[in-house]
């Protein structure tokens, strides 16, 4: 066992990245992810890997596709208004079957919004978030340690499932300073037959294209990807139940919003109300079926956000209209208190479930 | 004995180009140069989209198939990642130097190791005909019907001319193919871009004056002739930089 | 004496061969229509080619042999 160091959860990723295999870096600076591309700058020329400073977040995407269509684990790093920019990168990685690795350090928008912490890019992040049909795999860290270990686990599902991998984290679990545990044992790299790293004459030409213009092939490319995405729902799905055996009350909230409900959920148990959280680490697959058998015994489920709401619709398709699904929110970089969410759990518990 | 028949690193594929078009004359000569090198085996082409999108099927080495103005950036991932091997970007002047201005530049500005190959036909071919950023004052397209009017829609952007102004590419040369003259010619600087690479130069854009029979409006024949007429007044042909070649002229 | 072969199915009937040829060796053909539905070119005086291979040389679509 490695002995713990005390990281910035930013940097706790970068480092993660480098561990994973990760040689191959691109980025644009935008607060509050920019201790990424500095520590990249750093470590990057001393272990003869690449870090490049793009002229843009849609160069560093695209610089990104290139690293990936030879067959290399490659990360990219931004902040939300910097994500919309790649978004076109993104659905060109998904719609040519590349594995990468993208990491959204949120901040408020829309727009230029602000640099403080936010959740409004769940969205963008689980419904595709650029044109076409595709999903990647989001995975949303509620501690530095998480932070490090998805990063790790993102290469590996990245390379698994052929898709691009989003670590959603926000300004808050960027900046945060806590001990980690960096001790990995590397798998086994994937065989990338299909990467374009120059025949050697040796073999018919690769190519890597998401280009379909025969609509049947098209859909057949389609339909093939969804299969895809169906084992990563049923293999890929995490999520962690918190005091849930017995709750009356459930809260679902990712990452920093996770750790304000765990605070509340502890006050709420003191005073003799049954609340427990389902707090998911995959966005997308969402844990569906937890929460869908919690309707067993839970009588209202509370989302709590960091937006105006965006995760709770997917909690209300999980629920189906069996419990009611409340709101707790908190936008523009304010992050919810434990105070709000206790309240908003004493008063589902006072409604008693009434829709 | 064989004195010309199609290169072997192009594969046996029709191209899909309208009749006329001078995307094939270049195809091929980028496939001899890259069988005269023996790269082959060695070389990821990049098409961006543009009417060379499909330019996957035609070249018998790796490619990849990227957004519209992104290659330069996706070719400098992929020659970051495999610096031993050839990388090439084959892009068209929408492409090139109107969505991807920032790509191409900044390509340029870090003297990335790769070869471009510019496609400018003054047009907008894929799309059925639109004025392009190169489009020449005056001409009439889709979207200039009464003739590009500079006060409205600026200048044409001269790519070689823009580029040369930066410290970092290696070599910029425009030429054109509408002769076997200047079809020799253009091999030539094609060649000379792709040895710039093997020997580890840098940035290396051959601009190729090109044709569009079918959106210019012209039967193949007259569109070269247009090429003499309209286009090298507009963009003069020429080695716009060459640093190896003015090192050695100093020393 | 030079020798012409033609992949007449891929010619487009453009003629930009028939131009580049110094001695008029080449012309479209008047009767045969390809695959793709072109007039492709044929040699109407193949005694005449001297092998410069000018006509390939201009050929987008690589369907010219040149032997000599």
């Amino acid at each position: 066992m490695a002995d713990k160091v005390l990281m910035k959860g930013n940097e706790a990723i970068a480092e993660a990245a480098i561990l994973a295999g990760c040689r191959h870096y691109f980025g644009y600076p935008i607060t509050p992810q920019t201790e990424i591309a500095a520590y990249m700058a750093k470590r990057m020329p001393k272990i003869g890997g690449t870090f490049l400073q793009a002229e843009s977040e849609i160069a560093a995407i695209n610089m990104v596709y290139g690293v990936s269509s030879t067959g290399k684990r490659v990360m990219t790093s931004s902040s939300s208004p910097g994500i919309s920019l790649k978004g076109e990168g993104i659905s060109y990685i998904a719609g040519a079957d590349l594995p990468a690795l993208i990491v959204n350090v949120q901040r408020g928008g829309p727009g230029l919004g602000g640099i403080q912490p936010s959740q409004s890019d769940y969205f963008q992040a689980t419904k595709g978030g650029a044109h076409g049909d595709f999903h990647m795999i989001v995975l949303a860290p509620s501690s530095v340690q998480e932070m490090a270990d998805l990063t790790v686990k993102g290469f590996d599902l990245a390379d698994a499932y052929r898709t691009p991998v989003m670590i959603l984290a926000d300004g808050t679990m960027g900046q945060m300073m806590e001990p980690v545990s960096l001790d990995y044992t590397p798998k086994a790299p994937v065989e990338k037959p299909w990467a374009t790293t120059g025949t050697q004459m040796q073999r018919e030409h690769n190519i890597v294209n998401s280009l379909f213009l025969a609509p049947d092939e098209l859909e057949d490319m389609n339909m093939k990807r969804f299969q895809r995405y169906a084992a990563i729902e049923k293999n890929e799905t995490l999520y962690e139940e918190y005091r849930m055996e017995d709750a009356d009350i459930c809260i679902v909230a990712f990452g920093i919003a996770a750790r304000v409900s765990k605070n509340a959920i502890n006050e709420a148990r003191a005073r003799g109300i049954r609340a427990g959280m389902i707090r998911p680490i995959t966005l997308w697959p969402f844990p569906t079926a937890p929460i869908s058998a919690a309707t067993q015994h839970v009588h209202s489920f509370i989302s709590v956000e960091l937006s105006m709401g965006q995760m709770i619709e997917d909690v209300r398709l999980a629920v189906e209209g069996r419990a009611p699904v409340t709101l707790c929110n908190r936008t523009g970089g304010m992050i919810p208190s434990p105070e709000q969410v206790l309240q908003a759990i004493q008063t589902a518990a006072e409604n008693g479930g009434a829709k | 004995m064989v004195v010309f028949e199609k290169p072997k690193s192009l594969t046996d594929v029709s191209m899909h180009y309208c009749p006329g078009c001078t995307h094939g004359i270049i195809h091929r000569l980028v496939a001899e140069v890259i069988d005269e090198l023996g790269i082959e085996g060695k070389t990821i082409g990049i098409a961006p989209v543009g009417c060379s999108v499909l330019a996957y099927n035609y070249f018998r080495c790796d490619m990849i198939e990227a957004a519209h103005g992104r290659a330069p950036a996706v070719a400098t991932g992929v020659k970051r990642s495999l610096p031993e091997n050839i990388v090439f970007t084959y892009q068209g002047d929408g492409d090139l130097a109107s969505i991807g201005t920032a790509e191409t530049v900044h390509a340029a500005a870090r003297n990335e190791n790769i070869t471009i190959i510019f496609i400018n036909n003054a047009i907008y071919g894929m799309t059925g005909g639109q004025m392009a950023p190169t489009s020449l004052p005056g001409q009439v397209t889709q979207t200039s019907p009464y003739g590009r009017d500079v006060t409205q829609c600026g200048y044409p952007v001269k790519v070689c001319e823009m580029l040369s102004q930066l410290d970092g590419p290696e070599y910029l040369e425009r030429v054109t193919v509408n002769n076997v003259k200047n079809i020799r010619n253009a091999k030539r600087a094609i060649k000379k871009a792709f040895q710039n690479q093997v020997e580890g130069k840098g940035f290396s854009l051959v601009e190729v004056l090109s044709s569009c029979p079918t959106n210019w409006g012209m039967t193949p024949q007259k569109a070269l002739e247009w090429i003499d007429e309209k286009m090298i007044p507009y963009y003069p042909l020429g080695v716009y930089k060459d640093r190896s070649a003015n090192k050695e002229a100093k020393a | 004496m030079a020798k012409l072969t033609f992949k007449s199915d891929d010619c487009k009937g453009c003629g930009l061969c028939v131009d580049a040829c110094p001695k008029k060796v080449l012309a479209l053909s008047k009767d045969k229509i390809n695959k793709k539905g072109h007039h492709p070119i044929e040699a109407v005086k193949p005694d005449d080619c001297i092998g410069c291979a000018f006509c390939a040389t201009m050929c987008p679509d690589c369907i010219i042999t040149v032997e000599r």
